[in-house]
């Protein structure tokens, strides 16, 4: 009797899961990632000699929920047309049935690798207004990403800020596809219970179940902006007031409390970044002198020097 | 606010307070006044060149470098109308002439406008 070693087991397994793409002309390379849906396939677009990721359904359910909900994916995101939102090319049916789209590949790093790289509160700043970006941009054009979270965003090779995984997005008013009991193969976060989004990172608004907005987005983007200044173990508590009061701000439990817009968010950013007062902070007199000194710090040395000159020259004319 | 009115009002403010402390002088408190519009006059005219500098020179070493210059050449016409005093006279005239020349490049606008064609 032969046994066949584990090597043998895992390339038999994934000569096995391949995905049927005759008929087209991409050819499989490797599996990218797993997901509750389907599938994200790296693959080799044939014709244009091009690497492109294939986002592939599992199951050949064409007329499903879950074909609804992968076509209304690729519809967002061929309607999304940004430099932060992978680019579809390309969608259809294979052989079997099985709904499919062609995106950009993109290579790089996902966000929790590359924050490690960030070492000042600026360069994490800036990352956030980057990743702000598109998301604001999705949101002019009433389309909700509900599931922003570090592992969703990537960093491509010239430093671009990119949110991948529209699967669970959502245009502002047309029907959810959330509570549908038939999902089964669907993770319980978007089951019967409509529940969509990721805790740690998702509104109490949506773990409750309720209807998301975009203030929804910008919890998980204020999330996700806590995640990236307190990496490399520093504590929340350790950063200037100011920007804390802002992190707590897009955070609100109370969606009224929060940012209203990604705007206005990006706008206390900027504002912090270029020392000025931020919205969702009261300065005390001595803060705000604080700041004002910090800013103009190179006028005080000058005038305090020209001062203290004075001074000493009342001084020795006296003797 | 533009560069020139910063330059104009800075130097006027730094003029005037630099022409008071000669009442510190015993000897300079009788031409007490005229000291502080000479001043007055001394750094509105820096803050003038200065700032005009400033509108056409965007470069804060190269700027500050012009307000030292022109703060030590006017100090210098000033101490050279008194015969002496050229230590305590152009000390403070480069001192304020740099603060102008400091203030202009990093402030104020340059109010220069763009014309659509």
């Amino acid at each position: 009797m032969m046994w066949l070693s584990d090597q043998v087991v895992d390339q038999l397994r994934a000569a096995i899961e391949l995905p049927d793409l005759t008929g087209t002309r991409y050819r499989t390379v490797r599996l990218i990632a797993r997901g509750g849906m389907g599938a994200v396939w790296l693959a080799e677009d044939t014709f244009l000699e091009r690497e492109v990721a294939l986002k592939i359904l599992d199951l050949a359910d064409s007329e499903g929920v879950l074909a609804s909900r992968v076509r209304q994916e690729a519809l967002i995101l061929a309607k999304l047309e940004h430099p932060g939102i992978v680019p579809v090319h390309d969608a259809g049916m294979l052989a079997d049935g099985s709904l499919y789209y062609c995106m950009k590949y993109v290579q790089g790093q996902t966000l929790d690798q590359h924050v490690e790289n960030l070492k000042s509160v600026s360069e994490q700043l800036r990352l956030v207004q980057r990743l702000a970006e598109p998301l604001a941009y999705a949101h002019s054009r009433g389309v909700l990403h509900r599931d922003l979270k570090p592992s969703n965003i990537m960093i491509g090779p010239f430093g671009e800020v990119l949110i991948m995984d529209w699967g669970l997005a959502k245009q502002i008013g047309t029907p959810n596809l959330d509570n549908d009991s038939k999902i089964a193969s669907v993770p319980l976060t978007a089951r019967a219970t409509g529940v969509v989004g990721t805790p740690g990172y998702m509104s109490p608004e949506q773990s409750q179940g309720a209807a998301a907005d975009p203030r929804s987005d910008i919890f998980s983007l204020g999330a996700v902006m806590v995640f990236i200044l307190t990496s490399g173990g520093k504590l929340l508590q350790s950063l200037p007031r100011p920007l804390q009061a802002i992190c707590s701000k897009a955070m609100a439990t109370d969606p009224a409390a929060r940012y209203q817009s990604v705007e206005h968010l990006i706008c206390d950013v900027e504002k912090f970044v270029e020392q000025a007062p931020v919205n969702a902070y009261q300065e005390s007199v001595f803060e705000r002198l604080q700041r004002f000194a910090a800013r103009h710090s190179t006028a005080l040395v000058l005038v305090g020097a020209y001062l203290l000159m004075r001074i000493l020259f009342i001084i020795f004319s006296r003797h | 606010m533009n560069k020139v009115l910063l330059g104009v009002i800075l130097g006027g403010i730094l003029g005037i307070f630099d022409g008071l402390t000669a009442w510190f002088t015993p000897a300079a408190r009788a031409g007490l006044a005229g000291i502080v519009v000479g001043s007055t006059f001394k750094g509105i005219v820096a803050g003038v060149l200065i700032g005009v500098f400033a509108r056409k020179v965007h470069s804060l070493a190269l700027g500050v470098l012009f307000g030292l210059g022109v703060g030590l050449l006017l100090a210098f016409g000033i101490a050279s109308m008194q015969h002496g005093y050229y230590f305590q006279i152009m000390l403070p005239g480069g001192m304020v002439g740099l603060i102008v020349g400091y203030a202009t490049q990093r402030y104020g606008s340059s109010g220069q406008v763009q014309h659509a064609r």
